[in-house]
């Protein structure tokens, strides 16, 4: 247990610190790599909780995919940070009172935190509780039964965000020669070569 | 700090990832749950390194070829997901014995043997191995994103990509090759311990890992792309509906639900 209580403090420690590294780092590319030793502190997070799947899908989806994506973008920004960080006293006040505000927020809806009292009938549950049935196993026993149509809508909308995406940024440029794999191979000889008999002294 | 950074992270991946790799029955140092989505996160870490290095030297070969690196590896991840996935689907488990357990009788190389060969493909433009090692394209840019490393850092590099070939050519023995298993379970070949079956097929796929660089002219950039995302990824999702359907068909799905 001790080394259990070690191993958060450990991992919570170095996730809030890496989060307040992600805004106080000068080079914002160090700042995504902030974000990513967050993401994995979160990731240890999990695991000590027991959501082994969690954490897992959390490195798989956040780190392998969407912070590489960030880290694209950022190394490519060309941006003045000396200039960008000018104004930086002047709008301290406004800045702190909307930390404050939210600061607040996050308290007030701490304070007033609740169990709902389906989350202590699975919590209750032998099934799910046992140990016998795996995370991912526990997960999808759940999803693609009682929350099947939820599930099927949050796909939709994944779906409609990808095809929107396509087409805000496809075009079609006039005039651009593209290889036409099929229609190389599909060449044949009697279309390409010709044979003629030239006689001498004369030309094709 | 990130440029020493970048090859420590590409080989201490490599080297990490052997914690889940079952070796033989019960030889394994970390036996988890969910061992196959460890494997995948690591391997999709691999992109860091690489990606690190390109930007922290400061030139512009080195962040050209950490940015094709970085789009091919991203490319290639999806479809070396979806055969995972399929392979998932005939065992009912992501834990890595399991895997090799649910091959005993017949490897999933057969079965599956369209997704070996898109496996195989795939963990080769993973690991930037020939013919889609653009990142390093040595003729147009100079050695890509490992040119301004030397010495300590630039062996870290090239150990750690020989480490992922090995990974890799691991996690094809134990998706589809039967990990441990003997090819068949008679006599004389189950005579040799396991680990030693599993290390013959590591070494057979490092052979045409080998045999498939010394033979295969370099991809185009644009050829690699197509490749990845017109052919792969829609035979794969393909196959991956295909094998969902005959297993529900059959009732071969392993997991019965409750």
């Amino acid at each position: 247990m001790i080394i259990y209580a070690i191993a958060f403090y450990l991992f919570a420690a170095v996730a809030v610190a890496s989060g307040t590294m992600v805004v106080a780092a000068r080079n914002p590319v160090h700042s995504v790599l902030f974000l990513i030793l967050a993401f994995f502190n979160a990731a240890a997070l999990f695991v000590l909780m027991g959501a082994e799947f969690l954490a897992m899908v959390l490195i798989i989806v956040y780190v392998g995919a969407v912070a590489v994506l960030f880290l694209f973008v950022v190394m490519m920004l060309d941006i003045n940070f000396a200039e960008l960080r000018q104004g930086f006293m002047r709008y301290l006040p406004v800045g702190a009172l909307i930390g404050l505000v939210l600061l607040a927020e996050l308290i007030l809806i701490g304070g007033t935190w609740v169990f709902s009292p389906d989350a202590e009938i699975a919590i209750s549950d032998k099934f799910y509780m046992s140990g016998e049935v795996t995370n991912a196993h526990a997960l999808g026993l759940v999803l693609y039964t009682k929350y099947a149509y939820l599930f099927q809508t949050a796909g939709l909308v994944l779906l409609v965000a990808m095809i929107g995406a396509i087409v805000l940024t496809f075009r079609s440029r006039p005039g651009v020669r593209r290889q036409k794999i099929s229609a190389q191979v599909g060449r044949r000889v009697e279309d390409s070569v010709e044979l003629r008999k030239v006689k001498s002294r004369e030309g094709v | 700090m990130v440029f020493i950074l970048a090859p420590m992270i590409t080989f201490i991946l490599a080297l990490i990832a052997w914690a889940v790799i079952p070796f033989g029955e019960g030889i394994v140092l970390a036996d988890i749950n969910v061992g196959i989505l460890y494997l995948f996160a690591i391997s999709s870490l691999g992109v860091y390194g690489i990606i690190m290095s390109g930007w922290a030297s400061n030139s512009k070969y080195a962040f050209l070829g950490a940015l094709r690196s970085a789009a091919q590896m991203v490319s290639y991840e999806v479809s070396i997901g979806f055969v995972i996935i399929t392979v998932l689907l005939c065992v009912g488990s992501l834990n890595l014995s399991a895997i090799v357990r649910a091959q005993e009788g017949l490897w999933f190389c057969i079965p599956l043997f369209p997704m070996f060969i898109i496996f195989f493909i795939s963990a080769l433009a993973e690991t930037n191995r020939s013919p889609f090692d653009l990142p390093e394209a040595e003729a147009e840019l100079v050695s890509g994103y490992n040119v301004e490393y030397s010495a300590m850092t630039f062996g870290l590099f090239m150990l750690g990509e020989y480490a992922n070939m090995i990974l890799m050519s691991g996690l094809t023995s134990i998706l589809f090759l039967g990990g441990w298993l003997p090819p068949l379970s008679i006599a004389p070949f189950t005579w040799i311990p396991g680990p030693i079956w599993f290390f013959a097929k590591i070494a057979l796929c490092l052979f045409v890992f080998l045999w498939v660089r010394a033979t295969m002219p370099r991809y185009r950039y644009d050829q690699l792309m197509r490749l990845g995302w017109k052919v792969f990824l829609p035979a794969s999702l393909f196959w991956l509906v295909l094998t969902a359907g005959v297993l529900v068909t059959f009732g071969w799905t392993p997991v019965v639900a409750q």
